[in-house]
This record gives structure tokens, C-alpha cells and sequence, in this order.
């Protein structure tokens, strides 16, 4: 795991982009993994076409759910809602560069933004995106 | 008949115990999946398995494996001479006054649950008082909630200082009124030693019952049930190097007796017509099917392996280690590293958790990971606990028989290395 932890990471980590709150949200989705506890709270300000005008994510956790959740908001903006519903976890794992190496205990931690993100734009709680079909 | 094999002195006679100790857990000869020393400091999450227990379970299996209490064919009266002798070792380990004290359950939680259930229901009414700490894992704290929704029964908390000490103040105010006190005896989160002796005999003189969980006790110290003047007590085979899926309720016989069945079904019952039943006598009246007979006797087994060892050893050892642990991981306060509970030593166990700078305990976790180092990250189970104290989680390492200062120098050079890599000053 030593390899993960690399200067964009952490620079994710302890510069979090998009990170408070938005004045008037369209949309807040708060979403946590039981497992170790991590929060992370969406906010999104979308426009007439479900096209997403503008992002902040509050929680706490781990560098590897902050930093994916700080890169993935920062990759939302112009997209729809239905668009967001469809991404599969390579758009967080690719931009994470951790690919399919990162370990079964952390890869929660990498998607659980994604989730968050996936379940705003359902307006349901969507899947864990590692889920088997 | 003693069915445990112990042969822990294959190595040189000059050689330390401590060597010859960890010569007898097979999982710490290998190397990690990416080629490293096997760094084991999650005990307290479970125990490694010496050779005699795992030998002992597969000796049961190829050798002796009949259900018990039934058959009268040889092998099966073999199987229940096994199976109850290691009941008998484990009350002579606990000075239970009767091996029929003794119920077998799955774990600690579900002997928690069985006392919630099945004495809990039928003797706690509407504004009762159940009195815990705020230290409790969440197996000694969910079950009592339920039972509370159930009953109409109070919660009550010992306060715990943010060195995870207990405040005893308002002790008598708060027994006022309490049918039973439920304690753990040492914390799976700081490694707090709870001060029973001043409790125990404030709660018996209020006319509560005392529970004890004992899950991160009973494979660290000597254990006398009498003396401690509790009414019941719990704990786990997988931490004190025995297998899972077995661990055990002691309780007094009168109260056991008086108490409702949990489960129901084949071995628990007397006399049975299409309508009704009657109960076995204790203990099997608790320990409805077949039961767990293989990992009860391999408990045994577990047992004598720590008796031959000596609990007086394991806690001078573990207070040694604790100490030297305590000092290396001090001596990176400089760099943002901070030990949370007590300092005192006669207070505490080799349970010892840690925040460090701002490296997240997951991180931290996943990096001492690639070194070998294996540790705790999270809440702990004990998710109240962690907000009444403004964490969200810490690292924690926890130490056993096996462990020896090596150990400790790794996990401080791994915390080193993680300190680089996330650039800490």
C-alpha cells in the first residue's frame, strides 16, 4: 500500500477541493460506511436540465476516501444527474491511480464518495459500484 | 484424564520462554503474504492458535469425533469425557465452585445476551436501573439497550475521564435503584483495568447482581470468580488462544437454576410429550442442540496451555512489553503521536490505542500493514465511546504471550516510514 499514498493524494487529503457547504443545495445526500466509520455529506446545486451547476462534500475520514472524494467532485461539474448515476468505480479508481491494486479491505474506502454521489443523483441509495451483479 | 498434549520445549534449553513460546504458533514461523515477519499486535481482536490447540482440534476430529451425551458405543463416551472434562478445566481455571456452572456459548456476546434475555425479562421491571460504564464494547451495551426497550428499564453509565478512567463519585447514587451491573473488566479500547474491588462490593451491598465480560480479562490475568464476588461472568476462547465459535457464561447455580432456558430444542430438555417439556438440569438445560464439542475440547486445551505457561508470567511479561511499548511510542509525541487511557500501570493492559498527527488510523493501518505489522484501526466496537471523547477513531495495538520487543521495534520503525511518507515534521 506504501505506493498509494503519493503527493496527489495527500495533497487531496489535506486540501480538500469543493469541501463545506453549499448556500442553497438542490440536493444533500449523506452517506457513511459502517465499517470503519467514514462520513461523507454531497451537496449539489443542479440546474433545470439536471445538470450539475456546482458541488461541496463535507465527512471525515481516510486520506484514500477524502482524496477520491475531493478529485471526484472536482469532475462533476456540467454533468447530468443521469450521466453521475452511471459512473462505474474506474472513474474514481483511474483518477485515484490505484487501479485494481488496492486492497479488498480499502477499495470501500476509495468508492465511498462515488456512492454518495450516485445515490444524490438517484435520489435513492445506490449500490456499492464494486458490487457483484 | 488430561487429552492436552503439551510439548513446548523443543528448543534448546538455554533458550528464553519468551523464544520457546513463540516457537509454538505456527502462523508467526510464516512470512506475510508479500514476504515480511509476521508482526501479530491485534490480540485483542483474537489470538494466534498454538500447535497443541490446533493439533487437538484435528486429533478430535480424526480420532474421536461422536456426538455426546447420547451414544453409549465407546467412541461417543470417549466424546463426552473430552467434551465435559474441558468444562471441568475451565471452572477449575475460573474456581467455579461446580463444573455445572459453566454454560458453553458461541462467545462473550451471546453469553451477555443470554443473561439480558433470560434472567433480564423475568426479574427487571419499569424504572429498574442497569448500570454500565461508558467504556463498554457494544456487545455489553446493545443487549441491555434492547432489554431496557423490553422492560422499561433505566440505563446508567459510570463516566469515564478522557484517559479512559473511571469516575467513581457518584457511584452510590447511581446504584441506587440497579438490579444488575454489567462491567467490562479490562476496555478493548485503552486497555483500562476496571476497578472492580471498589465497585463489586458497593453493588452487591445495593442488592445488584454483577456481570462481568471478561473477554479481554480472562486471557490476560488469573481469574477467581469467588473472590471477585460477581454473579455471572463472560468470555472467549479465540482471544486466550483457543479456536472461535466458543466461549462461555458462568453464573451462580442458584441463579442459573431459577432462570428460563435461552434456546430450546434436543439436549436441553428432560421429558417431552407432543405438548410440553421439562427442562435438563444444569448445565445443559442452557445448551439446546448439539453443541460446539470440538472447539470446547480444543478450549481445554487452551487452558492447560496457559496454565503450563503460568498467568502470573503472562502478566509480569505483558506489563514489561506495555512499558517498553509505552516508552517508544511516547518518545514520538515530538511528531504528533498521542497515547489515549491510562498511564498508570497497575491500571492498564498491553491494550494501548493511538492517534498520530494527522494520518488517519485506516491509513496507518494499511501502511504498518505492508511492513508486517499487523494493528487495529476504527471504533473499536465502541462507537459511544469514541463521541463522548471527540474521536472518530484511533490505532490500537495490543500485545500477548508471544510478543517480545521486537515486535514493538518494528511497529515504531513502520510508524517511522508512515511518518515520512505522509511528511510529518
Amino acid at each position: 500500500m506504501d505506493d498509494f499514498y503519493r503527493e496527489h493524494i495527500l495533497d487531496h487529503y489535506r486540501n480538500p477541493r469543493n469541501f463545506g457547504h453549499l448556500d442553497a443545495p438542490t440536493i444533500t445526500f449523506a452517506d457513511r460506511n459502517p465499517l470503519c466509520g467514514d462520513e461523507v455529506c454531497i451537496e449539489l446545486l443542479v440546474d433545470d436540465n439536471e445538470r450539475v451547476l456546482d458541488i461541496r462534500f463535507s465527512g471525515k475520514g481516510c486520506a484514500i476516501s477524502q482524496a477520491a472524494t475531493s478529485m471526484l467532485t472536482e469532475s462533476m461539474r456540467g454533468h447530468s444527474l443521469s450521466e453521475i448515476a452511471q459512473w462505474p468505480k474506474e472513474h474514481v479508481l483511474d483518477e485515484l491511480g490505484v487501479g485494481m491494486g488496492i486492497t479488498p479491505a480499502r477499495i470501500k474506502c476509495a468508492l465511498l464518495g462515488l456512492k454518495a454521489v450516485k445515490s444524490a443523483a438517484l435520489g435513492q441509495i445506490a449500490r456499492w459500484p464494486d458490487e457483484q451483479a | 484424564m488430561s487429552s492436552c498434549v503439551i510439548n513446548s520445549t523443543r528448543a534448546s534449553a538455554d533458550a528464553s520462554l519468551e523464544a520457546r513460546i513463540r516457537h509454538d504458533f505456527p502462523i508467526l514461523q510464516r512470512p506475510t503474504s508479500n514476504g515480511k515477519r509476521l508482526v501479530y499486535l491485534d490480540s485483542a481482536a483474537t489470538a494466534q492458535k498454538p500447535n497443541v490447540v490446533i493439533d487437538r482440534l484435528v486429533r478430535y476430529y480424526r480420532e474421536e469425533n461422536a456426538n455426546i451425551h447420547r451414544g453409549v458405543y465407546d467412541l461417543a463416551e470417549r466424546a463426552t469425557e473430552a467434551f465435559e472434562g474441558a468444562r471441568a478445566t475451565l471452572a477449575r481455571f475460573i474456581n467455579a465452585e461446580r463444573s455445572a456452572e459453566i454454560i458453553w456459548t458461541r462467545n462473550t456476546t451471546e453469553a451477555i445476551n443470554l443473561v439480558a434475555a433470560c434472567w433480564g425479562r423475568h426479574n427487571l421491571k419499569a424504572g429498574d436501573g442497569i448500570l454500565l460504564s461508558q467504556l463498554e464494547h457494544h456487545s455489553n451495551l446493545v443487549p441491555w439497550q434492547i432489554l431496557a426497550q423490553q422492560t422499561g428499564a433505566e440505563l446508567r453509565f459510570i463516566p469515564v475521564t478522557s484517559d479512559g478512567r473511571h469516575e467513581l463519585e457518584q457511584l452510590d447514587r447511581l446504584l441506587d435503584g440497579t438490579k444488575i451491573v454489567a462491567l467490562t473488566q479490562v476496555s478493548n479500547t485503552f486497555g483500562t483495568i476496571t476497578p472492580l474491588d471498589q465497585i463489586v462490593p458497593r453493588a452487591k451491598a445495593a442488592g445488584a447482581l454483577v456481570l462481568i465480560d471478561g473477554a479481554q480479562s480472562l486471557p490476560h490475568m488469573a481469574v477467581d470468580v469467588q473472590a471477585l464476588g460477581v454473579d455471572f461472568f463472560t468470555a472467549s476462547a479465540h482471544k486466550m488462544c483457543g479456536p472461535t465459535g466458543i466461549g462461555f457464561l458462568w453464573g451462580r447455580y442458584a441463579l442459573l437454576e431459577a432462570m428460563p432456558p435461552y434456546m430450546s430444542g434436543g439436549d436441553m430438555i428432560a421429558n417431552v410429550t407432543y405438548t410440553s417439556a421439562t427442562y435438563n438440569e444444569l448445565p445443559w438445560k442452557f445448551e439446546a442442540g448439539t453443541s460446539n464439542i470440538a472447539d470446547a475440547i480444543a478450549f481445554g486445551c487452551a487452558i492447560e496451555y496457559l496454565e503450563q505457561i503460568g498467568m502470573d508470567w503472562i502478566v509480569a511479561h505483558e506489563q514489561r512489553l506495555t512499558r517498553y511499548a509505552l516508552d517508544r511510542l511516547f518518545a514520538l509525541e515530538p511528531r504528533g503521536l498521542r497515547v489515549i487511557g491510562p498511564a498508570n500501570m497497575h491500571a492498564r493492559t498491553g491494550v494501548i490505542s493511538f492517534i498520530f498527527a494527522d494520518i488517519h488510523p485506516h491509513d496507518l493501518a494499511s501502511l504498518l500493514s505492508s511492513d508486517g505489522v499487523c494493528i487495529r484501526a476504527g471504533h473499536h466496537c465502541t462507537m459511544p465511546l469514541m463521541h463522548h471523547l471527540g474521536l472518530s477513531a484511533t490505532a490500537r495495538l495490543s500485545l500477548y504471550l508471544y510478543n517480545g520487543e521486537d515486535d514493538i521495534d518494528a511497529l515504531i520503525d513502520s510508524l517511522e516510514k508512515a511518518a515520512r511518507i505522509f511528511k510529518l515534521a
